[in-house]
């Protein structure tokens, strides 16, 4: 299978990103890693008129400390998350999320930034971000502007981001090495999750669902029990609460519905131990 | 657009269609027919090959994502005469039956014990989960590949 034709513009900064970006509107859609891109490519579900290659742009690939938080840069690839020791040691549930991505080629190519940009409810760091609060940084040609994690994924693969906007990085607070879990349910390895679920313990506790939604989503109705002092056992029975699973090969959405609850309660069980 | 790209410790220079993907410019530009086109998805890592180094699979990527890059095929891999480690545990192992994967598994398995020298069982097999083989049940691949990584050592 190979994509439909289109220009192909490679950008040599993220200036020149935007420029592109602003010339051809909505008939452009921005390459990083590819590694969601492509396939919808190749399968013709995308057929982007012009493809702005930002793959290459090095100045959006770090990873930092920015005092409160830690600062991502949006062509960080999950290979460089998932054995990032500073990411170990000061938010954890990233770099195991990251570390659960595809497989190790996905992992290669693969970017935080494209992962977060494609919003697809399915992708596992999408939720992750969810869990720990972090903000989005897009850059257009008015500025920038930052996008709560929360607000940023608004339906199926769309997000807050415009049109002539980049994603150029990621902050995520600092939650520390341990208190996290991700039960992923699969049947296959390197499978999407059919259900997937992120807890953070970090004075509060923070759930977020993959594959249960439109959106990777926010576990409301469990944060809200566990806030009023139920055990872990009778807060996972929300995990589906205001959830809206989809069904397909995989699953109903009544399964899926079960593997919420339970994936959260294994998840919070995990993220207390 | 002109690319160039180093295949296997050579510059080469082409013509491509943006869309090209890699695995085609390496089987029809270059004429390396080892690297698989299975099921052109990026689910079963029959097509991977190096790029720079690290494990990709190449019929989810560009040919144009290349440029400037080394890439290393299962052609590549062999010294003079001599083939590469992982190659010769492939076949001390019986890792392979119909042969399909082979070449996918290989260039995943260097790329892994690049990273993971001294490997578990259960890093192997995580390893490399990308890659699916219909013949052997992986056993004797993963034996291979602990065997390889014992043979670095």
């Amino acid at each position: 299978m190979i994509p439909a034709a289109f220009e192909y513009v490679r950008a040599d900064s993220a200036d020149a990103a935007l420029v592109a970006l602003a010339e051809h509107g909505d008939a452009a859609k921005l390459l990083a890693g590819g590694m969601s891109l492509l396939p919808l490519m190749k399968l013709r579900l995308a057929t982007p008129a012009v493809l702005v290659d930002v793959g290459r742009l090095d100045e959006l690939s770090y990873l930092r400390d920015a005092g409160d938080h830690l600062a991502i840069g949006a062509l960080t690839r999950h290979r460089d998350l998932e054995t990032s020791d500073l990411l170990g040691a000061q938010c954890g549930v990233l770099r195991a999320v990251a570390g659960q991505v595809g497989d190790n080629q996905v992992r290669h190519r693969g970017t935080l930034g494209g992962s977060v940009a494609h919003g697809d409810p399915a992708s596992d760091l999408p939720a992750a971000l969810l869990a720990l609060d972090a903000t989005v940084v897009v850059r257009g040609a008015n500025g920038e502007r930052t996008i709560p994690a929360s607000e940023f994924f608004v339906g199926f693969l769309e997000t807050a981001l415009g049109v002539d906007e980049l994603l150029t990085e990621i902050r995520v607070p600092k939650t520390g090495p341990s208190g996290f879990a991700y039960q992923k349910f699969n049947r296959r390895a390197q499978d999407w999750a059919i259900v997937g679920a992120v807890a953070v313990r970090n004075g509060t506790t923070r759930v977020a669902l993959v594959n249960m939604g439109a959106t990777p989503l926010r576990a409301a109705g469990v944060e809200a029990a566990l806030t009023a002092g139920a055990s872990v056992q009778d807060a996972a029975e929300h995990a589906a609460e205001a959830t809206d699973a989809p069904a397909d090969l995989n699953a109903s959405p009544e399964y899926r519905e079960h593997l919420a609850r339970v994936l959260v309660r294994r998840a919070l069980t995990e993220a207390q131990a | 657009m002109q690319v160039s790209i180093t295949v296997n410790g050579n510059g080469q220079h082409h013509d491509v269609e943006p869309r090209a993907l890699l695995v085609q410019y390496l089987r029809d530009e270059c004429g390396l027919t080892g690297t698989k086109v299975g099921c052109d998805t990026s689910s079963c890592g029959a097509c991977t090959v190096l790029v720079d180094g690290e494990s990709v699979k190449s019929c989810t990527m560009l040919a144009v994502q290349a440029d400037g890059r080394a890439v290393t095929t299962i052609e590549g891999l062999a010294g003079d005469g001599d083939l590469h480690p992982v190659q010769q545990a492939f076949q001390a192992h019986h890792a392979l039956q119909c042969g399909f994967c082979t070449a996918g598994m290989v260039m995943a398995a260097v790329s892994l014990l690049e990273e993971i020298p001294n490997p578990t069982e259960r890093d192997v097999r995580y390893g490399l989960e990308g890659n699916l083989c219909r013949c052997t049940g992986y056993h004797n691949i993963v034996q291979a590949v602990l065997a390889a990584a014992g043979d670095h050592g």
